[in-house]
């Protein structure tokens, strides 16, 4: 039986010919990555030298990436406090890919590493945030640890205690129609493997509607992986990832691209179809209770949130743009935009997406994590529905447990926000069509 | 072989956002954090609070308890008040968070048990004494079980570097 992709690149890691699923490895790290919870990896890193007389220093000061995005600006004193212990130690170990509260290289971890080429093909990344499958969309096994396997990494440069995982192979055939997103594979995919249906597993991905489907889009579908529970999900490279490192990340250097074996041993295979899909909405209080958005059409919003991690890339931004364009956000809704990075807000400054976002009513705020998960701006009242680009709808997850949250693709968002209640953007357009017409 | 009483018993796909609410996570320390355990649970959490919980008390989960987010306080917060937490299944991260520092985890993915009944944690399998029933355990990977005998990661990873240092020395 032939070696699926995550097993081919663990053996390479690990400089062994071919490795078995289940067999525990400590690969060495390419790139390990912290947001503001460097804070206590530091702490727990001191823990790990003290009493042993000597310094603690981090392995690869190169290797180590560090950007705050979960409290930009810092909210109060406690993180400010944290955000300059990090700074102080950053400082002191001499880390270079550090990215600041910024308006030049700030914003969300996991679009800032993408955009600045700290990610390549065939890589181990870890990172304290569990979202850190998104960088499998360049072909690395990128996969979220706790604070304390972070400061084991600090020390050593290696991760210890990987199992091997078993893979699911993902085939998504056909083209996505006009108004269907990559989020909307993503949530289909959630609702059909259900919220453990991966656990442990990689999700790797293949299929005519992926190997058309620019980086962008290919971040989001990895980007919720881990909401299958899946360790990571990855998309073997191809043409369009040499072409996202050279003319988004700026990287130069020639790869030896490989792909899983044709024989590869898969765990499971699910197919999609991309051509028969139509817009999808996760509804309260899971992210795998996933419906056609036709299903839940007419659920009264009064928060829409454009941004994260998942959806907060300028294409997501500019699909929304073009549809909010020379319209108004309903009365009674507030649509908040947070792009995922500084280098996407300029982009959109530059093209009048902004503007089109800010005429339309829209209040958009600087980069980060803030709302998603209920730290920074953006709360919600009890009893009040929200609609987010996000990636998680867990009771609370946006700071009000006795709040409702639904998941759903920039397009339904935008749509929605005209409205105020959950929208087709298929079917929106349409009426506007017969209003023209 | 010991025993804990069953103080509180969730469902499927608790996630960290229940163990420890986002609004939180500035508060990092492994001191600090057993405050915030299940903040949105308000009279669990109070009887956290008075010390009214005994060390070792139980709580029961479903699959995928500790889904979502990677942050370590939702494991720290637990072993803060030495609760024992006997689930169906863990997500991933939640678990490595948990052996890391020492979070006594069982996975029993067939436990029935509710609240006040007390359970007896024999290794192989949970026994349930109100109920007089028996459930298997399914052991921990064995690289897993090692973080654990060693005191948590922070220990482990000590014993590698002195013992690297050793190794380099002769």
């Amino acid at each position: 039986m032939g070696r699926t992709y995550v097993q081919k690149l663990l053996a390479r890691a690990c400089g062994r010919d071919a490795v078995e699923v289940g067999e525990v490895l400590e690969p060495p790290v390419n790139l390990a990555m912290s947001h503001e919870n460097a804070a206590l990896v530091l702490n727990q890193f001191a823990g790990i030298f003290a009493g042993t007389g000597r310094e603690p220093r981090v392995w690869d000061p190169g290797r180590i990436a560090i950007v705050f995005d979960h409290r930009v600006p810092a909210e109060s004193s406690k993180t400010a406090t944290n955000q300059k212990k990090v700074r102080d130690f950053v400082r002191a170990q001499g880390i270079g890919r550090f990215h600041d509260v910024r308006g030049d290289r700030g914003g969300i971890c996991h679009q800032v590493l993408p955009e600045n080429g700290y990610v390549l093909p065939g890589e181990v990344v870890v990172g304290t945030d569990s979202h850190t499958t998104t960088h499998g969309a360049l072909g690395a096994f990128a996969f979220g640890i706790g604070a304390t396997e972070m400061a084991s990494v600090w020390a050593l440069g290696r991760v210890l205690n990987v199992e091997v995982p078993g893979t699911i192979r993902v085939n998504v055939t056909g083209r996505l129609r006009e108004g269907v997103h990559p989020k909307d594979v993503a949530l289909a995919l959630v609702g059909r493997l259900t919220a453990e249906g991966a656990n442990y597993k990689v999700l790797e991905f293949h299929g005519p509607a992926i190997r058309t489907m620019p980086t962008s889009g290919r971040l989001v579908l990895c980007n919720m992986a881990v909401e299958a529970g899946a360790t990571a999900g990855v998309v073997p490279p191809d043409d369009e990832t040499r072409r996202y490192l050279n003319e988004t990340a700026n990287v130069w250097k020639t790869f030896d691209f490989f792909g899983p074996d044709p024989d590869a041993d898969y765990e499971l295979e699910v197919d999609l179809d991309a051509s028969s899909l139509g817009p999808q909405v996760a509804c309260p209080h899971a992210v795998d209770r996933v419906k056609p958005v036709v299903e839940v059409a007419g659920t009264k919003v009064d928060q829409i949130v454009i941004g994260s991690c998942t959806n907060g890339r300028f294409d997501d931004l500019q699909v929304a743009a073009r549809i909010l364009k020379g319209r108004r956000v309903a009365e009674g809704t507030r649509l908040l935009v947070f792009p995922a990075s500084w280098r996407v807000y300029s982009e959109a400054l530059r093209t009048g997406v902004i503007q089109d976002l800010v005429d339309a009513g829209a209040v958009v705020c600087n980069p980060g994590c803030g709302p998603c998960l209920g730290v920074h701006q953006g709360a919600l009242a009890d009893g009040e529905v929200a609609l987010a680009t996000t990636n998680r709808n867990f009771r609370g997850r946006m700071g009000n447990p006795k709040a409702e949250v639904y998941l759903c693709s920039p397009a339904v968002a935008a749509a929605s926000a005209l409205a105020g209640t959950i929208t087709d953007p298929g079917v929106a357009a349409e009426q506007r069509e017969e209003v023209t017409a | 072989m010991t025993r804990g009483r069953v103080v509180f018993q969730v469902g499927d796909d608790v996630s960290t956002d229940i163990l420890y609410p986002g609004r939180y996570m500035a508060t990092v320390l492994p001191s600090e954090t057993p405050q915030y355990a299940f903040a949105d649970h308000a009279e669990f959490n109070a009887k956290l609070r008075a010390g009214e919980v005994p060390a070792g008390s139980v709580i029961v989960g479903g699959a995928n308890f500790g889904c979502g987010s990677s942050r370590e306080q939702a494991a720290s917060c637990l072993k803060g008040h030495e609760l024992v937490v006997v689930a169906r299944g863990f997500a991933r991260i939640f678990l490595q968070n948990g052996i890391n520092l020492g979070l006594h985890m069982v996975h029993c993915p067939t436990i029935e048990a509710g609240e006040g009944d007390e359970l007896e944690l024999r290794g192989s399998e949970v026994a349930n004494l109100a109920t007089g029933r028996s459930f298997p355990v399914v052991a921990l990977p064995k690289a897993r079980q090692a973080i654990i005998d060693a005191g948590g990661l922070v220990p482990y990873t000590r014993r590698l570097i002195l013992a690297g240092e050793a190794a380099t020395a002769r």
